[in-house]
């Protein structure tokens, strides 16, 4: 096990840079994951730490060892891939243990390693399947099975469950963090879900256009947003962003209804009023959009309606007893505490 | 009806009639007409591709006398051509030579062509797409035309009369190496980079990863490079001198005088110089199926 730390990672093809000056210290037995959308340079950090993609500029630390220079194999390091990389030629039990080929153990010492993982990993009636045999859970456990028996410094996993359906994905996300739990190593998990994110995180980096947006725990980037992208981005359905002004006064809507009362930091300036789903209701707090139900979508317990307002398609979560139908008129509040102010030009977030 | 119900079916529900099934009496009557048009063209074919083998063997069991009788069946078959093929020493040797210089060039083609092929699609370096070009614009230069520098090359080498003077010029092909690097082109880079990092060497990736991969790509090569080499005939007669250094076909074309050709004990030969290439098909073929179902299922 190992901290890990980038210091002003670059990457650029030619003369586009897609990664721009990253900073992140990782702790040891730290799970972080890093999300964003597609081309957001999240694989690609991922792919530097490992030495699959060269370093233009920076440091990339494991432990007290710069690696920028070494060989993935001697990084200390092993990785999971997307479509899992199990040699569809190889037993799983060869497949594992391809992942001891530069180990200097005798075989009866790599058999053993090898039938403890397929153990922890309950896979020890399948190691003599070819992967063909195997259906897709199985065979991402096997490419799990291949990194733990080095027992590496550093798990990478790039998107590991992306080709895994619903179900499947939520039962290995499962088993996932129960390895974690169990083995402790320090985990780097790319993934663009940020449910996998939320769920499996200590630590989540939210990553946009090769720069990191935020980094934090699932609480903190889910109630104390960054910035609009990140507000956007985690929480589903994404927070509803309302045009307001800010002046000594207080903070109001463009109609002119005043939503908080006394001076804002920064007065005089457009602002953007954040507000989730979850926390707007009909009889809620202070009032801030009415108009016509458009769509409601029953979720079971809850039910997402989009309401078309002056201020744009609005969307809120809300009982699924209640009687809310299309065609409705309705009038959406929310409580103060719950309101996100952040700047109309930059997005940044501010304080309240 | 839920999709789960509609993939398995109800075995015990009977189909439903649809526009097929209502008009059932004509529909098979098309079908059969169709059928036999299928079988009568997949007939003439197979008849095309028999023929010729056929009037192989058919010769190779006629007297001279009978050679340009085009009878199928001989009038008077017999096995004295085989007899006499067999018993000239000759020809044991001609197929040694033959066998020794095609396995050695399939081998190394196999060896050589999947390193260049996977170097050039797995590996992004200058020049690459240059060098690419270069390997396949060989391809447009007949073989004829290169007779006279390889002739040329192999008297300066030394190189005359022997197996290393006619196996050089086909010891790694263009086609080869375009072949093989398009099957690596299907070769998902995670496996080499998993590979990687389990630590192996970039030659241990390509030899025990990559490889097996292609492994229906190295099977239809085999069966070109072998079949290619088993019938060449140009080159290894205009490089060899010697009784002793000739190939099947070279040694074949050897029957006869300068009056008159022994066709029927070049036939003889020939029907048993088939014998190594079906074998060679029949080892690979199954790994070229396996490879087209393989491609199927992944689709």
């Amino acid at each position: 096990m190992a901290n890990l730390s980038l210091k002003k990672l670059t990457k650029a093809y030619g003369k586009t840079e897609v990664l721009h000056g990253i900073d992140l210290d990782i702790a040891d037995g730290e799970f972080v994951v890093f999300v964003g959308p597609s081309g957001c340079g999240k694989s690609t950090s991922l792919r530097m730490i490992a030495g699959l993609e060269e370093i233009t500029s920076g440091e990339v630390w494991i432990g007290d060892r710069m690696v920028n220079n070494m060989e993935p194999k001697d990084r200390d390091i092993a990785m999971v891939f997307q479509n899992y990389a199990i040699y569809p030629h190889m037993t799983v039990r060869r497949n594992i243990a391809f992942g001891l080929w530069t180990s200097s153990m005798s075989k009866a010492d790599k058999n053993k390693r090898i039938e403890e993982v397929a153990r922890i990993l309950d896979m020890s009636d399948l190691l003599d399947r070819k992967p063909s045999q195997l259906s897709g859970g199985q065979r991402q456990r096997v490419a799990i099975g291949r990194a733990m028996v080095r027992h590496p410094a550093v798990f990478l996993f790039d998107e590991p469950l992306s080709n895994l359906d619903a179900q499947l994905r939520t039962q290995m996300r499962l088993e996932i963090k129960k390895l974690h739990q169990r083995v402790g190593n320090t985990i780097i998990f790319v993934t663009h879900d940020q449910v996998e994110a939320m769920t499996l995180a200590d630590r989540i980096v939210i990553m946009k256009d090769g720069h990191i947006q935020q980094v934090g725990t699932p609480q903190e980037v889910f109630y104390k947003p960054a910035n609009t992208f990140v507000a956007k981005f985690i929480g589903a359905p994404s927070m509803n962003l309302l045009q307001a002004t800010s002046d000594d006064q207080g903070v109001r809507l463009l109609n002119g209804q005043k939503i908080m009362t006394g001076p804002r930091p920064g007065t005089d300036r457009n602002i953007l009023l954040g507000v989730r789903p979850d926390d707007l209701s009909f009889d809620g707090g202070v009032p801030l959009v009415s108009g016509k139900i458009s769509v409601c979508e029953p979720l079971g317990s809850e039910m997402l309606i989009y309401v078309n307002s002056s201020e744009g398609e609005i969307v809120a979560k809300v009982s699924s007893q209640s009687d809310a139908q299309v065609g409705d008129e309705v009038r959406l509040g929310a409580s103060v505490d719950a309101l996100h102010l952040f700047d109309g030009q930059s997005g940044a977030a501010l304080d309240r | 009806m839920s999709i789960v119900s509609e993939r398995v079916g109800n075995p015990a529900t009977p189909p439903k009639a649809t526009s097929d099934t209502v008009f059932a009496g004509r529909a098979p009557k098309q079908a059969n007409m169709g059928q036999i048009l299928r079988w009568l063209i997949l007939f003439l074919g197979g008849l095309l591709m028999v023929a010729p083998i056929a009037y192989m063997i058919s010769t190779s069991l006629k007297w001279p006398h009978e050679i340009y009788n085009v009878k199928l069946i001989p009038d008077e078959p017999h096995l004295e051509n085989y007899t006499y093929v067999l018993e000239d020493g000759r020809f044991y040797l001609w197929f040694l030579n033959s066998i020794i210089i095609a396995l050695i060039t399939t081998v190394c083609n196999l060896f050589f062509d999947s390193l260049v092929g996977y170097t050039l699609c797995k590996f992004r370096f200058p020049g690459r797409y240059i060098v690419f070009i270069a390997i396949l614009s060989t391809l447009m230069i007949p073989t004829e035309m290169l007779v006279i520098p390889w002739y040329m090359m192999s008297q300066a080498f030394g190189w005359l009369d022997s197996y290393w003077g006619i196996m050089f010029p086909g010891l790694m092909t263009a086609f080869g190496t375009f072949l093989m690097k398009q099957f690596f082109e299907s070769v998902p880079d995670d496996f080499l980079e998993a590979a990687r990092i389990d630590g192996l060497n970039e030659f241990q990736i390509w030899w025990k990863v990559a490889m097996p991969l292609v492994k229906p790509a190295l099977a239809a090569l085999a069966i070109f490079v072998f079949l290619g080499n088993w019938t060449a005939f140009l080159w290894p007669l205009i490089v060899t001198n010697s009784v002793e250094m000739y190939t099947v076909p070279v040694g074949l074309s050897s029957f006869g005088d300068e009056v008159d050709v022994a066709w029927e004990l070049i036939a003889t030969g020939a029907a048993i110089s088939t014998l190594p290439t079906l074998i060679v098909f029949l080892i690979f073929q199954r790994f070229i199926i396996r490879g087209v179902v393989m491609a199927g299922l992944k689709g």
